[in-house]
Parts: C-alpha cells; structure tokens; sequence
C-alpha cells in the first residue's frame, strides 16, 4: 500500500491563477460555488471521475493547479453542458473544463498517449489544413498516434459503417481553404 | 449675487465618516478648495460630523461667525439629513438654510481611485455652498393621526398585530382575502423546535380577534383603494359574497351536511387538493369566522337554479343562507395601516426534474403538514397518492431557493421545517429519511439543539443539492420507486437513493399579486418582490410611507416567532403615532405662482397623489401640502412654469447645476 | 410556405450521419420547404476545438455565419447538435465579450469577410415545430406508423444554454410532433442524457457503457425504437449495440431512427430516399414494421 501524504501546504497552492482564469469568458463566476454539487450529480461522466465536478472547481478556486489539471475528469468531460444548465449559481462549468483542457494541452499535463487530447490536436491540424473534418482519416490519424491497437476493436464496426456507405473515405477540403488560413492566422489580443 | 437673501455667510463641514469617507477621499483638500468659494466664511473636515463634539463645532460656528447657510458633506441625507437639521435649529438657524452633500455611498463607497473621487466631492460641495445660497427659510405643518388602523392579511402577523393594538384600547380593522384567518399557520401540524401544536397555540388567538370588542374582522374581502395620507387614510373595502349572513350563522354545519352532494367532491383548498369538500364549506373545524361559504361555481343552484335547496331547509328559521347576496363596499377613514399580507410557496413545477406532477409520490412540503396533520385529509396518517405507506422518504431541501434561476435568497425556515417533517414523519410511519441539504442553517433559540436531536434519532444528513428525481431504475432495488440522485459531497461520489416518497421543501416566494398591491398603498417592493423597509437594520418595520408598517413573510421569509416579534413592534409603531396625535410634514411641497398659471390643468392628471384641484372661479390651480409628496412632476410638467417647488425652485437648482459644472 | 433556408450539414452529415441529409431533404421537399446547402462551408469548429483553442474555433464558426451572411436574410439551419450549438454559442460570445467580438471582426476583415451579424441560427426540429406548426404535420400524414412506442431522444447539445430547440429540462416538442403524425412515444427519463459523444472513439468503455444505459432505459420503458436528432447520438447508439450486446449479455437490436426519418415515412416519403438502409442495429424490426410495403428489402 502506498501511504503518500495527502495534505497540502498553502505554498502548493497558486492562489493568483484562478484570478487570471476568472478573466476568461464563461469563468467569470466561478467564485460564487456554493459547492452544492448539481454539476456532479447530474453529469453523466461523473461516476467515472476522480475529482468530481463540484471538486474541480473548488480546486481551482483554492489555485491546486497542478491537482486540476492532472485530474481525469476535465478528459472525461464530454461537453454535454448539463452542469452548465443546471448549475444553480450559472457557472459556465463546461467553460471551466475547455479551459483546464486547453492548459492541460499547452503545459502537456497529460498521460503518454492518452486518446483524447491527441484526438483534438488532429483534429485541429486537419480542419486547419482542409477546412473540414474526415471522420475516416481522424480515427486513423488518432489510432497511429495513441493506441494502434484500438483499430483492431473498430474492424466491425468499420465493416459495418462500409456496408451502409458511411465511411467516406475521401478526405474534403474547402475552395476557401488560403481565405480560412488568412482568417486563422489573425492573432489574438495580449491578455 | 446675493443681495436679495442679504450677506449670505456659509459654514462647510466635511465629514471623514471614520475611515468610510476618508479612505478614499482627501477630505482636508475638499474643505480647503470649500474655503475659496464665494460667501464661504469656515470650511473645516472632521472625524464624525454627526457626533455630539461634530454637531457643537458647527453650532458654535454658526456663533462665533454669525453663519446663516450650512453645507454638511457626509452620507446620504436618508440617514443624517434630520440630525443635522435639527443641529442648526438650535443653533438659531432656519432647519432649512442646511443643504446635505452625499459624498458616501454617491463617491467614497463607489470609487477607487483617491484623486478623482476627491475633485468630484469638490464639485458637489461647491454645486450645494452655491445652492444654499439662494435657500429660503421654510417651515413645517402638522397633520393630526386618526386613530384607527387597519390591518392587511389576517395571517399570524395579523392576528398578533390585531390583538396588540386591540388590547392596548384601539380601534382595529383586520381585512382577510381567504374565509377564515389563520393563513398558512392553520395548515402547519407542529411548530419547530418545540413542536408544539400549530393549532393548539393559534386557534385561541383566532378566537380571541373574533370576540374583540375593537375588532372589526372582515374576512373574504379585499382592499380595494386606498387614498389620504399618514394619519387620514380612506380605505374602500370590497367584501365578497360568501352567500351566507354572517350574523345569522353559528357554524353549525347542518347545511353542509345536507347538501345534495352526499358525497365531498371538489378540489379542497385548505387540504392543497389532498382532499375533498361539497360546494358548501367550512374551510377546517376551527375557522373563524365559523361561518360558511358557497362557491358558486359548483353550487347547483347557481348553476341551473334548480337545486332542491336542502341546505336552506336544513338551515331552518335561522334563515342564514342567501343567494342573492351581493358584493358590498364598505368605507374608512384610519390614521395607520400594517400590512401582513405574507407569502406563497414556490410552485415546484418550475423545476422539471423534481418530477412533482409528474411522479404522483413527489410532495411539497406544505402538502405533508397536511398528511401528518390529525384533522388533515388522511386524519394524520402518511399514505402516498399511490396508496403505498412509505418505508424510505427523501427530503429535497432548497426547492427553489438559493438558485440563480429561481430565487437567489434563502428562504429561512426551510432547514427547520425540513426537520421537523423528518422527525413527523419518521414518527407517524418509521420510515428511513435522508435530508437532502446544501447547508443546514439552524441559528434560532433551540433550533440547533433539534438538529442534534435529530441526528441521534438516525435521520440520514447528505449534503449536496439533489441533481434528479426520476423513475430510471438501473436495477431490481430501484424499480418501482423514485431514485434520487446526488452527489454526497462530503463522501465526494454520486449517489443513487431509490425512495418511495419525495417531499421538496419549497421556498417562500412574494404573494403573487405582491406588486399591484404595493402600487394600491404606494409602498415599495425590492427586487425580489418583498415590501421593502425604510431601513433594514434600524426601521425594519416601516415603510417609505409614512404610517404603513410592515410585519411576517410579506417583507421577507421568517418563521413564526420572528413575525410574531415584528408584528410586535409594527403594532408600537402604530401605537407611537397614534399617541403623539400628530406628525410634522415636510415643507417641500408643490406651490403655484397664482400670476402665472392659466389654468391649463396639465398638471391634475399627472400628480399621482391627487392632491391639484383647481379654483374654478380663479381658474388657477391649488395644491394640497399634505397630500403633496414633492415628486416634482407638477413642476416638470406645467408649460407655463408657474408650478414650483420648495427646495426645489428653478434658481436652485440651476445654481446647483452651475456650480456643479464649473470645473476649479 | 414558400421560405426558404439555408443548410449547414456539417461534417457528420457528410459521413456517418449520411442518412440524417438524405431524409431531411426529403422530408423538406416534400413540406415545400427548399434547403439551399451553404457554399464552401467549413467545419463548425465543435468540442474537440474548444478544447485545442477556443478562439479557432469562433473563427472557424464566424465565416461560416459571414458566409450565410452574404447569402442573404435566410434562416441558417444546422441539423447536427454540435455544429448548432458551437454556432450558436460563437453568436452569444460575440455579442457578450468585447474581446471576442474584436478578435472575430479583425479575423473576418483579413480574410475579407464581413462582419456575421443577424444570422439566425436554427435546427430542424425546432423549424418544424415553429414554422411548420404540429397541425400542419398531422395534416400531411398518409402512412400509419406500425413500429410501436419510441423514445424520444434529445441529447445533450440540442438543448443546453445558447440554443432554442426546446427547453432545456424535460423538453417535449419531439414527442409532440412524433404523437402528432401518430407516433406514440414512453416517458423517457433519460431524454436529455449525453451519449458520451467522442468519448466511444477515445475512452472506448466509458462512452460505450453511457450507450448501454440508453438503450437499456428505452427498452425497460417499452420503446421499441429511438428516435433522434443529433448524428453523433444516431451513431454512438446504432454502431456500438452489437458490442454492448457481447458485454452485457443483454440483447438489444433497437432501430435508431431520426425523427426526419420517421416524418417522411409518415408522409409517404420514398423510403429508398430516407436511408433505412444506413442503419446497423434493429433492420429485422424495420422489415416487420414496413412489411406490408412493396420492395421492403430495397430500402432497409
């Protein structure tokens, strides 16, 4: 058994960071939780969670920011803005986790190899590159980078999905494609 | 500049409020630029303007430099306006020479930044030394206080306030909307933290309002208009038919017996829909008036005209009953008025996924002081709609209460009340109970001592706000039973808990018709919907009305020993108006210059106070100063500017204007 | 009805949710309603963007709204929950946070766009509740629905903050259009639950088993199909059923419909052009229901 210690100094803590993120749109409220814990009852993830929602905020509210953005949950968030509905304080919860996720990318807090976040970088380079997305080149593109193996588990279903004429394995691009580079390329305002 | 109120010789006076001013506003830099402006004889800043060592400085002021106009710079004149006043009068000076800059909660309180809340503080001083300058001295009337009061909502608050003031030799009117008094009170069974009979401790006093020689109780009315002002109130009344003489009926109940509906069949209010009554009613055994009521809209009678009557026969020579009862409009004259007008609860329907309506077994908390309740619909046991007698019941507290979505506030009594169901219903069926909370707030007399005795009778405590309540069974313990889920924040997962009985512990939300009865008393509301109090720690029972107090749950949720408290002391504020006999009016009322108004009657229709008639003989308006409340809208509105104002005539205000514009 | 509206498919509805397209032009031609296809859509930039970059993906959302823009006053109508929403939500940012709406204009303006404003974005659903009218759909049926009770299935996206397909707790309008063109529908609890979107393609269990609790609920209520609105939904439910099948041991072989595709077969649609075929679970339940319809091998 492993007896590490689970209690924290306030030097661990970074208190000024959830200040910069309450700054960012849909976290503006996030220091009026009364940790009721809605978000964690009606997501349909947290059961899978290591730090349920309700946690999450409250760790980033109290700046564990290492804790937060090596949780599990924000990957298991699926984006589907129940906590955000429900919330009885209107926190943008659903905001708070794209933020987490986007910084958890950024600073690489994540596991090796773990599907999600490789997903969502191929993604982005693909619908930079094309301007649309293929769901055929995607999957293959994430199962090289990931786990070669899960394409193994998708034969079936890939079969299937050819038999109906679902996969389309031509992989789209956009007329527009150098206008939507120009788009992209306009950089963001200095925080 | 000045000629006219001859050698104008003003004392400014800067107050620093402690540090509420003086934080965030160089005070001495704002009495030295004071000190430079024309006819500004002293100017000084100084800790507490409103203290007794502040309010001598400026007397002695007044004195030594023979002052005639006063500036004092300080918070806002809601709060200090009259100490100051009353300061320069005893110095010898017009109350109305002092003009009241707010540099409170109008700069220190919503500004930052030091240096631009100190120039604004010096514009505003200067816009009131130039403003002063051209006052006039004026004095204030008196209006003597009729001495009966009139009560709105004859709910605990009511009764209390009622029997109060009844007792201490006055006359009361006590106006009730439902057929009986006794509001939500009646229906509860137990009171926390004593549990003691709702009934037992409440009907003694409903019967005591009836047998009251100085009440006059009118139930199944409504206050129809209101006009007059603090001290004489003209008050209409509209009493609704209830098809029965009151004075003839002695609540004998043989007419609701014989009643050709053998059986009860309609929807009963009392009960919330949990039971039945016939057309012909007594709302519960001990209502007062103990007197009957038809609701026409079931009744045969008024419904076909064909009904064999048995209710008059069986009513006899007593002759009680009475078809053709019509509405009647009673009129009264009352110096004072309290209004205990209460709440409702929040309709749970709001929030979908609690299932009420939906799920038969979902209840409100309300509809459960009816089932514990001995005289109640099921006669005190607990059986579900579906007929089940429940073995595990959850409590869903903050029912639309502390939601951005709903109601922001916390409703107050929840948390008790919630407790005592728990302990109710867990001793009427031994069923499991979990409380479902966020927090438990129990800061009242013996109040937290109950929750400790719950805890120990093994109720279940799970703080988290409950996420759904549903009929999605994942497995063979949750089928047929409503599931809750929650997360148990403190055990920090999601927990499912199958349930055969829901209770939501609702909020307390403003009466629906909470606004158009504030436009009728011309009270004040706050965002919420309550009525609003003058000031919430030090007039929590008056109004911005003079004369109209407030006392329960229409000025915010409390429970019954706070309202009983209120009503209390809204009873006194009565009583002291009635015994001074009288009260001063502020002299900045509307006035007309008689040479230069034609007549036009512009203003009539705009005055909201109805106080502008017009001398049909001169053909030039009047104005009324005790009804004139100095809203200025006569003023705005009369094309020819004959219509003026005390305190607020052009010269000042554009003397104001100028000197708030005029940049050093 | 002569009003027109333009159609942003996304890119599922090029793909897996191929049969979404297929019968909602179909139904849409047959409620004289014409669809135009927005020209060089790009992809909406949806969740997985957010997640990368926030700003992307209003940018990418902004030109297709500019694009509409220049299309005239039509209606932009987007069938997949995640495009509607992203599109959606990118018009409610704009309009709330000043820096959002700076750095879109500035994006638009380098790439020679103008400026996105009064897109009204719509859903399907949503148009034929509002613009169609449930009499009007009763009206319009001519095929009696055998298939029994279904659930009606919102997901999550359709009905969340930014959008205006229907409320967002216990929402019903597809159930009354489904009863309305004689449809029975159960009282499903978990109508608003999520189906785990791409979580089925990257945390393969958990997504997987978010899919065996809908079904399983639908079943244990009696529906003898779902009905959805969302491709992601569609897919998630219909391709994964034969493994949940091996790893729960229950059996599910459920059709999972889309409600464009229960409409045009009420409205006497060509079924060949309402792409039954498309569909992996419940085709044995789709061929008893349409039995007594001629070729019923042609199109399921």
């Amino acid at each position: 058994m492993d007896f590490g210690r689970t209690m924290k100094y306030q030097r661990e803590a970074e208190p000024d960071w959830p200040h910069q993120l309450k700054q960012l749109p849909g976290c503006e409220r996030l220091f009026s939780c009364i940790q009721c814990g809605k978000c964690s009852g009606t997501c349909p993830l947290s059961i899978y969670m290591d730090y349920t929602p309700r946690r999450i905020i409250n760790l980033v509210r109290e700046g564990f920011r290492n804790e937060a953005l090596s949780s599990k949950t924000i990957w298991l968030c699926a984006s589907c803005y129940a906590c955000a509905v429900h919330c009885p304080q209107d926190i943008h919860i659903t905001d708070v986790m794209y933020m987490l996720k986007r910084e958890a990318i950024q600073h690489q807090m994540y596991p090796k190899r773990f599907p999600i976040p490789v997903l969502a970088r191929e993604f982005y380079d693909l619908v930079r590159k094309r301007g649309r997305s293929s769901e055929f080149w995607l999957v293959l593109r994430l199962a090289m980078k990931s786990n070669p193996l899960i394409l193994l588990g998708m034969v079936r279903t890939g079969f299937w999905l050819i038999r109906t004429g679902r996969l389309s394995l031509r992989s789209e691009r956009i007329r527009g494609v150098h206008q939507l580079r120009r788009e992209l390329a306009t950089p963001k305002e200095a925080q | 500049m000045f000629e006219q109120n001859g050698s104008v010789r003003i004392g400014v006076y800067i107050c620093q409020c402690g540090t509420n001013i003086a934080a965030t506003v160089d005070c001495r830099a704002v009495a030295e630029a004071a000190a430079e402006f024309p006819a500004v004889v002293v100017s000084r800043d100084y800790k507490y303007m409103c203290s007794d060592p502040g309010q001598s400085l400026i007397q002695q002021d007044i004195k030594e430099h023979q002052l005639n106009r006063v500036v004092v710079a300080s918070c806002s004149p809601h709060l200090h306006e009259e100490t100051f006043r009353k300061a320069v009068a005893v110095a010898g000076l017009n109350s109305f020479y002092m003009q009241m800059v707010n540099i409170r909660e109008h700069v220190s309180w919503v500004h930052a930044n030091r240096k631009a809340a100190t120039l604004k503080s010096i514009d505003l001083v200067r816009a009131a030394v130039r403003r002063v300058a051209r006052h006039r001295p004026l004095e204030r009337g008196r209006v003597n206080i009729h001495p009966d009061v009139l009560i709105v909502g004859g709910g605990i608050a009511g009764i209390h306030a009622a029997l109060t003031l009844a007792n201490a030799g006055k006359k009361v009117y006590l106006v009730e909307r439902e057929a009986t008094i006794g509001g939500h009170m009646a229906k509860f069974d137990k009171t926390f933290p004593t549990l003691d009979c709702a009934a037992c401790i409440l009907t003694p006093k409903m019967t005591a309002v009836k047998n009251h020689p100085n009440i006059t109780l009118w139930t199944y009315s409504d206050v129809s208009r209101v006009d007059g002002y603090v001290g004489n109130y003209k008050v209409q009344v509209t009493r609704r038919p209830r098809y029965i003489d009151e004075d003839l009926c002695v609540g004998c109940m043989e007419c609701i017996e014989a009643c050709v509906f053998k059986q009860p069949k309609f929807s009963d209010e009392f009960n919330l829909g949990l039971g039945k009554r016939k057309p012909i009613y007594i709302p519960f055994p001990q209502a007062v008036p103990p007197v009957a009521v038809i609701d026409p809209e079931q009744c045969i009678q008024f419904k076909s005209g064909k009904c064999k009557k048995t209710c008059v026969e069986a009513c006899g020579d007593r002759k009680a009953i009475n078809f053709g009862q019509q509405e009647e409009t009673r009129e009264i004259e009352v110096g004072t008025i309290i209004m205990s007008t209460g709440f409702k609860t929040f309709d749970p329907q709001r929030i979908p996924y609690y299932g009420y309506g939906h799920y038969p077994n979902v209840y409100t908390a309300l509809e459960v002081e009816r089932l514990v309740n001995a005289s109640g619909p099921t006669g005190g046991e607990v059986i579900c709609r579906d007929g089940r007698k429940p073995k595990t019941v959850g409590i869903v507290h903050c029912v639309g209460s502390r939601d951005e979505r709903t109601n922001r506030w916390c409703s107050r009594v929840c948390c008790m009340y919630s407790l005592k169901l728990a302990h109710l219903v867990k001793e009427h069926t031994g069923a499991e109970i979990f409380n479902f909370y966020i927090d438990i707030r129990t800061p009242g007399k013996g109040f937290e001592e109950f929750f400790q005795k719950l805890l120990n009778e093994g109720v279940h405590f799970i703080r988290g706000r409950v996420a759904e309540v549903t009929d999605w069974a994942l497995d063979p313990s949750e089928e047929n039973k409503l599931v809750i889920r929650v997360e148990d924040t403190l055990s920090a997962f999601v927990r499912r808990i199958p349930v055969d009985m829901v209770v939501l512990s609702t909020a307390l939300e403003p009466q629906e018709d909470a606004q158009d009865v504030r436009r009728l008393f011309n009270i004040g509301c706050s965002t919420e919907g309550f009525f609003m109090e003058r000031h919430p720690k030090l007039a929590p029972v008056s109004t911005f009305t003079d004369g109209i107090f407030l006392a329960g749950c229409c000025q915010g949720p409390r429970d019954i020993p706070d309202t009983v408290a209120q009503a209390g002391a809204a009873a006194a504020e009565a009583l002291a108006l009635i015994d001074a006999g009288h009260v001063e009016i502020e002299p900045n009322t509307a006035f007309v210059n008689e040479d230069e108004c034609c007549g036009c009657r512009t203003c009539i229709p705009m005055c909201p106070y109805s106080a502008i008639t017009v001398n049909e003989i001169r053909r030039i308006a009047m104005v009324n100063p005790v009804l004139c409340k100095g809203c200025g809208t006569c003023v705005a509105a009369c094309p020819s500017g004959a219509m003026q104002q005390n305190l607020f005539e052009d010269e000042e205000i554009f003397e104001e204007i100028n000197g708030v514009l005029s940049y050093a | 009805m002569a009003r027109d509206y333009l159609y942003f498919p996304g890119c599922s509805l090029k793909a897996t949710g191929v049969a979404y397209e297929e019968s909602m032009q179909e139904l849409f031609r047959i409620l004289e309603m014409p669809l135009r296809e927005l020209e060089d859509w790009n992809c909406c930039g949806a969740t997985s963007y957010m997640a990368i970059d926030e700003e992307s993906a209003f940018q990418l959302s902004a030109r297709n709204l500019s694009l509409a823009r220049q299309n005239g006053n039509s209606d932009l109508m987007a069938p997949c929950a995640a495009c509607y929403l992203v599109l959606r939500k990118t018009q409610d940012y704009v309009k709330k946070y000043p820096r959002v709406h700076r750095h879109v204009a500035a994006s638009l303006e380098s790439a020679g766009l103008p400026m996105m404003d009064g897109v009204k974005v719509r859903h399907p659903l949503e148009v034929l509740y509002n613009d169609v009218g449930l009499e009007k759909l009763e009206s319009k049926v001519v095929r009696r629905w055998r298939g029994g009770p279904v659930a009606c299935y919102y997901g999550c996206q359709a009905v969340r903050p930014f959008t205006e397909v229907d409320r967002a707790h216990n929402p019903i309008r597809m159930d009354e259009i489904m009863k309305a063109v004689g449809v029975p529908t159960v009282d499903y609890s978990l109508k608003t639950k999520c189906c785990g979107g791409a979580l089925t393609g990257t945390i393969h269990d958990v997504g997987v088993r978010l899919n065996y609790l809908l079904l399983k609920e639908a079943a244990r209520k009696g529906a003898n199909a779902i009905v959805t609105l969302c491709p992601l939904c569609q897919f998630n439910l219909d391709a994964y059923q034969v493994e949940i099948q091996k790893e729960s041991g229950e059996s599910f072989d459920t059709p999972i419909l889309y409600f464009t595709q229960v409409l045009g077969w009420a409205f006497g649609a060509d079924p060949r052009k309402l792409g039954f075929k498309r569909g992996i679970a419940g085709r044995k339940l789709l061929k008893q229901w349409f039995a007594e319809h001629a070729e019923v091998e042609q199109y399921v």
